[in-house]
This record gives C-alpha cells, structure tokens and sequence, in this order.
C-alpha cells in the first residue's frame, strides 16, 4: 500500500484505539491485531506523531509496581476520527465505482 | 536472553540517537515486554514476539529516516514569517520596480524577437513583389528593343522568385517555431503558478 496513505490510516486506527478510554501500547497493539498488524517501532512512533500533533496526551501511572504510559484522546484527535468518517464515504464511492468498472470491462 | 540483555543490545545498536531518545524508546520496550510477562508468558518468550535485536534497530533507524522525509517535505512550504512580510513590504519601493524593470526587459527581448521575425517576412515581401514586377520590366525592355537589359531583367525576377520560394518555407518555420517556444512558455508558467496553488491547498 501506498506508505503514506499507510501513515495516515494507522494513525486514525491508534486514535480509534484510544478513543473510548485511556489505553496503553501492548493493549493498543492488541487491540488492533485482529484488523491490523503493527509493529511496536510503528506503534511508538505513531504516537510520538500524534502527541506532537496534541491529539493526544500521556501520563505515567503505576501500575502492579512498576510505570506505565497511558494516552488519551484529545478533543483535537476526536476531530481527526470524525474528519476520516467523512473522508472515507468518498473514498468509498470511488472504490465502488472503480469496482464497477473494472466488472464492466470483464 | 532475558530482558535486560535485550534492552542493553538494543541500546548499543541505537547509540546515535540522541540520549533521551534512546531512554524513551527503551522504556517503551522494557513495557512491552512486562506487559507480555503479566500475561502469563516468560520473558524470553515476550522477547522473541517483539523480534530480534537487529530487525527492530532497522526497523527503528528507518521509521526515523521516513518520518525525518515527511519533516523536510513539509518545511519547504513554510508560511512566510512576520518579519519576512515587514521586510518585503518596506523593501516595496525597491523590489517591485525593479521586478517590472525586469519584466519589461524580458517583453522588449520578446519583441524584438518577433521584429527580427517581421522583418524576415518583410524580405521575402518584397522578393515575391519583386518577381512579377522585373518579369513586366523586363518583357517591356525586350519589346522596346533593348533586350540585353531586358534579358538581365528577367534573370533578376526569375533570381528573386526562386529566392522567394526559399525564403518561404524558411519564414514559416522560423515562426512555427517560436509560436511553439511561446505557447510552452506560457504553458510552463501556467503549471508553475498551478502547482504552488495546489501545494497550498495541502
């Protein structure tokens, strides 16, 4: 797949991850294995990306003894999402019309 | 390999970031692995899902390559600072005149180019008119009885419409040839300005 097409996908996907509570990276990555595979060095800096971009924040938290980063959505990130919804009803009608297109052609 | 192995290698293989860089990252696989381990797995085994040493440097130096790429795309159309904009604008008086001086040596140059194209045509004007006319001049010396001039004449006239005839084709290709020069001009200006819209629009 076009990479940065990729980028901006995973992006939405690890803000969709986060977007009902607060998550931290293996939950993250979990999470998204049944629909995406991602590794840990994407992961990272995915997230590195979208807090420079404040759509989300971190905070260090204990957890069982030891320090663990938790993120949160930002109302900037919420937008992002709602901004890809809107995007991808015409990505998705042009997927539907070079479909049908390439039928017609068979 | 245990985690404190795996996360010493991986320092050592990740030496040229800068060193709070390197902290983050590590505390970030230090967390991966606890995690795996908390679900039941050793940690040998929460090691070898998150992959060797090696694969995972690369992978690291080149999602910061990639990443870098974007940064360096992006700063080339940077927006104008304020002091850029008060500069331009107290440097006005200057720059712009001597921007349309400029322009209007660029248009001069392109006008004398079509002159020396007129001016080629206007040649082959008067050879064509010249044809015709020494052919009369010359059939009338003939009939008044001094042919050798009358001969000289139509010599001339025929000289001057085969030169003519040269002379055409020559003209013809000469402004085919800047037409086409200015329409790709104008074309290549057009994408210019388009492609900055375009990039602004991102």
């Amino acid at each position: 797949m076009d990479n940065q097409l990729k980028r901006g996908l995973l992006d939405v996907c690890v803000l969709a991850a986060i977007k009902d509570q607060d998550s931290y990276g293996y939950q993250i990555i979990k999470d998204m294995k049944p629909y995406v595979e991602m590794s840990e060095s994407t992961l990272y800096t995915i997230l590195k990306r979208l807090e420079l971009a404040e759509m989300l924040t971190v905070r260090t938290s204990e957890h069982s003894g030891r320090l663990r980063k938790y993120y949160r959505i930002t109302d900037a990130g919420l937008e992002r999402i709602q901004e890809f919804k809107n995007e991808w009803r015409e990505v998705m009608s042009i997927y539907q019309f070079v479909v049908k297109e390439d039928a017609n052609n068979e | 390999m245990n985690k404190q192995e795996f996360l010493d290698q991986l320092k050592a293989r990740l030496s040229d970031l800068p060193s709070k860089d390197i902290e983050d990252r590590l505390g970030f696989y230090n967390e991966m692995i606890e995690d795996r381990v908390e679900e039941g797995i050793t940690e040998e085994e929460a090691i070898r899902e998150i992959g060797s040493v090696e694969k995972l440097a690369s992978q690291i130096m080149e999602e910061i390559a990639l990443s870098k790429n974007v940064k360096k795309q992006r700063k080339h159309h940077r927006k104008l600072k304020a002091w850029e904009i008060v500069l331009l604008a107290l440097g006005s008086p200057i720059w712009i005149s001597l921007l349309i001086a400029a322009v209007a040596v660029i248009l001069s140059l392109y006008v004398v180019i079509w002159a020396l194209v007129a001016s080629v045509w206007a040649v082959f004007a008067s050879l064509t008119a010249c044809a015709p006319v020494g052919f009369a001049m010359g059939i009338g010396f003939i009939l008044v009885g001094n042919s050798i001039t009358g001969i000289a004449m139509l010599g001339t006239a025929l000289v001057c419409a085969g030169l003519s005839i040269f002379m055409f084709f020559g003209c013809k290709a000469i402004t085919q040839g800047i037409i086409l020069l200015t329409k790709k001009i104008f074309l290549a200006i057009q994408n210019y300005f388009k492609a900055e819209k375009e990039d602004h629009h991102e």
